[in-house]
C-alpha cells in the first residue's frame, strides 16, 4: 500500500501532465473545446425537458419555478453524467491504454487516477455551466451548494470502485464491457433521474433501496433543485459501499497486474 | 544488473474465471507454455550485451521483462539503478501537441519530476537539432525528425541501464553516428546496454558480449563474433546439417556448419612468390585457395569468401553467383580449386576471412558448407605512411597557401 502511494508521488507530474493533456487535446484544433464539453448533456437534458415537461412538471411538489422539471433534470444528469463518464472509462482503461502497459514501466495506478482526476474536472465545469443556467432561469442556491463538492467525490469513488474491478475483469473477459454497458442502461432508468420519485408505485419504492445511487442522485435533487443539505445517514451504506468497492478494487488490481500485461 | 533462472510462462485456464479464482484460491492452470527457461546472465556496470535470436526466439520478451512491464514466472531480476528503453520511439506522442510538449510528457512518464524537465529540456532541444520545428505540432513532422526527439528525450539523462530495441535503425546516418556516440559515452560512463538486433555490424561494433537466444533459452554467450557466426550458422541450418563449434590451436573458435554435399578444404593464402603467409603488407597482391569436393551431383555450385575485421565487422565479401561463375553440373567426386587474388588494399590490424559453398546468392537456401575463420592472417603497415582505419585509399593531400 505504501508503494503504491510512493508510486503515485514519484509520479505526480506523469498524472498532471495527463490531465493537463486531456483538455488541451481537446481544444487543439477545435475553437469551441470548451462548449462541446459541456453541450452534450446540456442537449440531452434540454431534449428530456421539451419531450417530457408538460407530463412530468405538474408532478413535481414543493417547487415554484416554471423550468422545475429541467432544474430536476439537471441535478440528476449532473450526477449521472460522472458516474457513467468514471464508470465506461475504467472499464475500457487497461484495453485502451494496452499498448503504453505493454512498452513502458510506471506505476499503472496512476491510470485510474488520470481517469478520476479528468472526470472530476469535466464535471466541475459542467456543475459551473449548470450553476449558470439556473441562475439565467432565476434559481439560485446558497451555502448548502459546497455539498456538492463531498457529493462528487462519493459519486467518483462509487464509479471508480465498480470500474475498477470491472475493468480488471474486461482486460481478460471482454464480454464484460459489453455486459455493464447494457447493465448502465438499465441502471439509468431505475434510478430516478428523468423521472421524480412519487411516480413510482408505493410497493416497488422499497427497490430502489438497493440502488446506491439512488440515494447519491436524491442528495443531488435535494441541494441543487429544492436547497436542502443532504441526509447524511441516507447516504452512509453508498459510502461503505465505495470503500468496500476501491479496497475490493485494489486487490484485484495488484493480484491481477502480472498477468495484465500478459493478456493485453 | 542479475538474472536468475528466469523463465516466462503463458498460463491457460479451463475459462479465464478460473484465472480469476486463481489469484485468491489455489487454482491450477491447465495448461502452461513456457516462453522462456532458465535464463542466466550478469550484466556488469559499462558492459554491452547484445541479444540475438530468430523471430519468436523469446528477445522481446526478456527485454520486457528486464524493463519491468512483464512479470516473469520463474526466477529473479535484480537490476541496479534507472533503466531506460529504447524499444519504440516516439510512442505515446500526440501528433496535436508540439515536440517540447511531447518531449516534457514523456519525460513525466519516465518519472521525471517538473524541475528536472525543466532542466533537461534546453539538452533535448539541442540534441534533437530540428531548429523551429520543435515548437511545432508533431504532426508536421518527418519520422526522423520525430524519432530525434524521441531518442533525445529517452537519453537525456543517463541511465545505468540502457535498453535498445532495433527502433534506433530508423533515421538518418548522421543522427544514427550521433545516436550511437551518445551510447558509448553513456557506457563509458558505466552504464550497462542492452541491444537487441539482427544486424551484426551494430552487435559486433557495440557490444562486449553477446548471448543467442533459441525456443527461448540461451545456447551461446560469448564473443559477439563468434555468437553471430554461430547465429549466421543457425539461420542456414536445415534438418539435416550441423553446426560445429571448433577451437583451433591459436584459442579462437571457428563455427562450422552445412548439410555436406560439398566440403572445403586446404584453404590458404599466398604471396605472389607462391609461399603461403600470415602476414600481408598493405597493398600486397595475394591468392586465397581453396579446394572444394563435391559429394553428391549439384545442379549449383556457388563459392563464397568475406573478409571480416577483429571485431567481425564485414570488411568485403562476394562469391561466384555475383562474379557469374555458378558451376550448374557439379559431378559427384569432383574436385574444383579456386583461386581468389586481390590486392590487400586494408588498414594495419588482423582479419579472418570466412568461406563457404552454397547454392544459390546467398548461403540461407542451401548452405552446403560454412567455415568461419578459416584463415586468419595480419596487415602491417611497412611502406606506406602511417594511417588509421580499416582500409587503404591511397591519398594525395594538396595545401595551396595563399599570401597574406
Amino acid at each position: 500500500m505504501l508503494g503504491l502511494l510512493r508510486g503515485i508521488w514519484s509520479y505526480r507530474q506523469f498524472i498532471i501532465d495527463s490531465i493537463r493533456n486531456d483538455f488541451a487535446n481537446r481544444f487543439a484544433r477545435s475553437r469551441f473545446g470548451f462548449i462541446w464539453m459541456v453541450a452534450q448533456p446540456l442537449a440531452m437534458v434540454l431534449v428530456y425537458a421539451l419531450i417530457l415537461s408538460e407530463i412530468l412538471a405538474a408532478r413535481l411538489p414543493g417547487i415554484e419555478n416554471q423550468y422545475a422539471y429541467a432544474i430536476y433534470l439537471s441535478a440528476g444528469f449532473l450526477a449521472w453524467t460522472l458516474f457513467f463518464e468514471l464508470l465506461t472509462r475504467t472499464l475500457t482503461l487497461f484495453i485502451d491504454n494496452a499498448n503504453l502497459i505493454k512498452k513502458m514501466r510506471f506505476p499503472r495506478i496512476a491510470l485510474p487516477i488520470i481517469v478520476m482526476g479528468t472526470g472530476m474536472i469535466n464535471n466541475a465545469i459542467l456543475l459551473v455551466a449548470i450553476l449558470g443556467v439556473f441562475a439565467v432561469l432565476g434559481h439560485t442556491g446558497g451555502s448548502e451548494l459546497l455539498w456538492i463538492l463531498p457529493m462528487m467525490l462519493l459519486t467518483a469513488s462509487l464509479a471508480l470502485g465498480f470500474g475498477l474491478i470491472l475493468g480488471v475483469l474486461n482486460v481478460f473477459i471482454r464480454d464484460v464491457g459489453q455486459f455493464v454497458t447494457i447493465v448502465l442502461q438499465f441502471w439509468f432508468w431505475l434510478t430516478p433521474i428523468v423521472y421524480p420519485l412519487v411516480i413510482v408505485p408505493d410497493e416497488y419504492r422499497y427497490l430502489l433501496e438497493y440502488n446506491p445511487l439512488f440515494p447519491i442522485v436524491n442528495a443531488y435533487q435535494n441541494i441543487l433543485v429544492y436547497g436542502q443539505s443532504p441526509d447524511v445517514v441516507s447516504l452512509l451504506p453508498a459510502v461503505l459501499l465505495a470503500l468496500c468497492l476501491l479496497v475490493a478494487g485494489l486487490l484485484l488490481f495488484r493480484k491481477a497486474s502480472p498477468e495484465m500485461t500478459d493478456a493485453l | 544488473m542479475e538474472i536468475r533462472d528466469v523463465g516466462k510462462a503463458y498460463s491457460r485456464y479451463r475459462s479465464e474465471w478460473h484465472r480469476v479464482a486463481s489469484w485468491f484460491l489455489p487454482v491450477k492452470p491447465s495448461q502452461q507454455t513456457w516462453i522462456l527457461r532458465h535464463i542466466n546472465f550478469t550484466v556488469r556496470p559499462g558492459e554491452a550485451l547484445g541479444i540475438v535470436g530468430q523471430n519468436g526466439a523469446g528477445k522481446s520478451t526478456l527485454l520486457k521483462m528486464i524493463t519491468g512491464t512483464l512479470a516473469a514466472t520463474h526466477g529473479q531480476i535484480d537490476t541496479r539503478g534507472r533503466i531506460a528503453a529504447i524499444l519504440e520511439l516516439g510512442m505515446g506522442f500526440n501528433p496535436e501537441f508540439s515536440g517540447r510538449h511531447n518531449a516534457r510528457y514523456t519525460a513525466s512518464l519516465m518519472g521525471f519530476d517538473a524541475e528536472q524537465i525543466d532542466a533537461m529540456m534546453p539538452r533535448v532541444e539541442a540534441f534533437a537539432e530540428i531548429g523551429d520545428y520543435f515548437d511545432k505540432p508533431v504532426r508536421t513532422y518527418s519520422s526522423g525528425m520525430q524519432m530525434r526527439v524521441a531518442f533525445a528525450v529517452a537519453t537525456a539523462e543517463r541511465p545505468d541501464i540502457l535498453i535498445v530495441d532495433e527502433a534506433l535503425s530508423v533515421g538518418d546516418s548522421y543522427f544514427q553516428h550521433k545516436s550511437y556516440d551518445r551510447i558509448r559515452e553513456f557506457q563509458a560512463q558505466g552504464t550497462s546496454l542492452l541491444l537487441v538486433s539482427h544486424d551484426p555490424s551494430l552487435v559486433q561494433g557495440l557490444c562486449d558480449r553477446a548471448v543467442l537466444l533459441e525456443k527461448g533459452a540461451i545456447i551461446k554467450d560469448g564473443p559477439p563474433g563468434d555468437v553471430m557466426d554461430y547465429y549466421n550458422a543457425l539461420i542456414a541450418e536445415k534438418e539435416n546439417s550441423k553446426v560445429e563449434v571448433r577451437t583451433t590451436e591459436e584459442g579462437r573458435s571457428q563455427t562450422i556448419s552445412g548439410t555436406g554435399e560439398a566440403r572445403i578444404s586446404e584453404v590458404g593464402l599466398y604471396n605472389q612468390q607462391e609461399q603461403p603467409i600470415e602476414y600481408v603488407r598493405v597493398d600486397e597482391e595475394v591468392e586465397l585457395r581453396a579446394r572444394v569436393t563435391v559429394n553428391t551431383a549439384l545442379p549449383s555450385l556457388v563459392f563464397g569468401y568475406l573478409i571480416k575485421d577483429r571485431l567481425g565487422q564485414h570488411v568485403y565479401g562476394t562469391n561466384t553467383w555475383h562474379q557469374e561463375q555458378v558451376i550448374n553440373d557439379a559431378r559427384q567426386g569432383e574436385l574444383i580449386d579456386y583461386t581468389v587474388k586481390f590486392p590487400v588494399k586494408l588498414g594495419p590490424g588482423s582479419y579472418s576471412i570466412s568461406l563457404s559453398v552454397h547454392a544459390d546468392d546467398s548461403h540461407v537456401s542451401a548452405n552446403y558448407h560454412w567455415w568461419d575463420h578459416a584463415v586468419v592472417f595480419d596487415v602491417v603497415n611497412e611502406r606506406h605512411p602511417y594511417f588509421i582505419g580499416v582500409c587503404h585509399l591511397p591519398t594525395t593531400i594538396t595545401a595551396q597557401r595563399h599570401t597574406l
